[in-house]
């Protein structure tokens, strides 16, 4: 039996082919994915994204706690509502998950991890926490939408209440707020995304989604499915967990070295072996890869490199470049040619330093 | 669902095969298939000329999602392939069971048309999928 979130019988009116995805019934297109995406791209689209953990955490050595668990550091977020993207990793410095920690007050933060990794992520959490004291509640009475787009923040204002509009205006990047929405309903809305437009992602008590998605599709808010949501993410640059790293990858071999925070003092974590492996120099790194020619690159493929060979981690046609894409792990120093492996025939392809694309552009050298 | 047109002949792996009037058969892949596959974005053709075996590749689609084998429904020479595909993929999922066709065989054993399942048999198979 799979989990449904709240708004499962409105994707379906809606005509949502709907699939499994890491144990829950998700829309993965209205239609076309490639309509979708581009809604997104050019003007708005939103996903439902309830599938995803809300974990508040309580209790007065909260920020303590998340020094010691998180590679980032939490010492970043000073003021209320600020937001900080982490790797939570092992002992031996592979990723658990990446995740999102929000800051509510000194004895409160709240965190959003990933669907498929719920079970082991609230295991780990709470053994973590004993020590500290925390308590770990986890929020399954939220439902979570994420409006996303160049159009998406004045459609979201415009269901705002008034005395809220303002504050919501104003929100930066990585920042989150409450606000009131349609009918008074209370949101929480952060301005944090996974497609590399501006947005918002929107967390709502279940009880209020259906109304809050009806909300934005009379506002004119495309409803897009996960399979927009992957290719989004990825001409965006951003990693998929257990696709892009899991356990047994450590966030210098995913491109997050710049998610790790070796602040003097501070024992996290994995910390050790990060040191260990920096020390002794990294013999993985993860690449953009760009296919000029016909052909798509996916997950699994071999890559070939002077160096020896690597594989395509997310791989996927991309629908703003009109070509395909993707991130490998390859050996690290000049890999010369790169070539992939596509069914038996070796295609040439660039490697480029990604984003692909932002705010609806593509990037320079793309 | 479009309707399946009657004339049409399907393997169980989605590919239909229409008799031309010229005796040629025509190939392509369901809606059914189409729209499991989602939008298509490249079609690797047969070469014109090549020798296909009913019920191996001949051809590959691939969508957003995934990249799928195209298999003969019957033995024979390709005499001609879809060209328009390699510039407008999507056409399949316009119009699979017409403008989406992949290529054209001319049949060395046209017996091989009796082992595939008509229509009617393919609806069946196609609606016990969705359950």
């Amino acid at each position: 039996m799979t989990d449904q979130t709240i708004l499962n019988a409105t994707h379906r009116a809606l005509g949502a082919r709907m699939v499994d995805f890491g144990g829950w019934d998700m829309p993965i297109n209205y239609g076309s994915q490639i309509e979708e995406h581009h809604a997104v791209r050019r003007d708005a689209g939103m996903f439902d994204v309830s599938h995803m953990t809300v974990i508040d955490l309580h209790g007065p050595r909260t920020r303590e706690f998340l020094r010691y668990l998180l590679a980032n550091s939490v010492d970043k977020l000073k003021v209320t509502g600020k937001a900080l993207y982490s790797c939570m990793l092992n002992e031996r410095g592979g990723v658990i998950d990446d995740l999102i920690v929000y800051l509510f007050d000194e004895a409160h933060f709240r965190l959003v991890v990933n669907a498929a990794t719920r079970a082991k992520d609230l295991a780990w959490i709470e053994q973590q926490a004993e020590a500290f004291d925390v308590e770990v509640r986890e929020r399954p009475e939220f439902a979570m939408i994420a409006v996303q787009g160049p159009n998406a923040r004045s459609k979201v204002f415009s269901l705002l209440h008034e005395v809220d509009r303002p504050r919501i205006e104003k929100l930066g990047k990585f920042a989150a707020a409450a606000a009131q929405g349609p009918h008074g309903m209370p949101l929480f809305v952060a301005r944090t995304g996974y497609t590399g437009e501006d947005g918002f992602e929107i967390i709502v008590p279940n009880e209020h989604a259906v109304a809050l998605w009806q909300a934005l599709l009379a506002a004119g808010v495309k409803p897009a499915g996960l399979g927009a949501r992957d290719t989004l993410r990825l001409e965006a640059g951003m990693n998929l967990y257990g696709q892009d790293m899991d356990e047994a990858v450590s966030p210098w071999e995913a491109n997050l070295g710049w998610t790790i925070a070796l602040d003097a003092g501070r024992d996290f974590i994995g910390r050790a072996a990060l040191e260990a492996q920096q020390a002794a120099g990294v013999k993985r790194v993860m690449v953009g890869l760009v296919l000029d020619g016909k052909g798509v690159l996916r997950h699994g493929q071999k890559v070939l490199t002077a160096l020896g060979e690597g594989e395509i981690l997310s791989g996927s046609f991309a629908p703003t470049l009109e070509k395909a894409v993707a991130f490998a792990r390859i050996p690290a120093g000049d890999p010369g040619a790169i070539r992939v492996d596509i069914r038996g025939r070796e295609v040439p392809v660039r490697l480029v330093k990604y984003p692909f694309v932002r705010d609806g552009k593509p990037c320079v050298g793309i | 669902m479009s309707e399946i047109p009657g004339d049409l002949k399907f393997l169980k792996s989605h590919e239909w095969a229409r008799v031309e009037d010229d005796g040629l058969i025509r190939v392509g892949i369901s809606d059914h298939a189409q729209a499991q596959l989602g939008d298509l974005v490249y079609v690797e053709l047969p070469e014109v000329g090549a020798s296909v075996k009913a019920g191996s590749g001949a051809a590959v689609v691939e969508s957003v999602k995934a990249a799928s084998d195209i298999y003969a429904p019957v033995s024979g020479e390709i005499v001609e392939v879809n060209e328009s595909l390699s510039d407008k993929p999507e056409i399949i999922n316009e119009d699979a069971y017409g403008e989406g066709w992949i290529f054209l065989v001319r049949a060395s054993d046209r017996s091989e048309l009796d082992e595939l399942l008509d229509a009617n048999a393919y609806e069946e198979l196609i609606e016990n999928d969705d359950h």
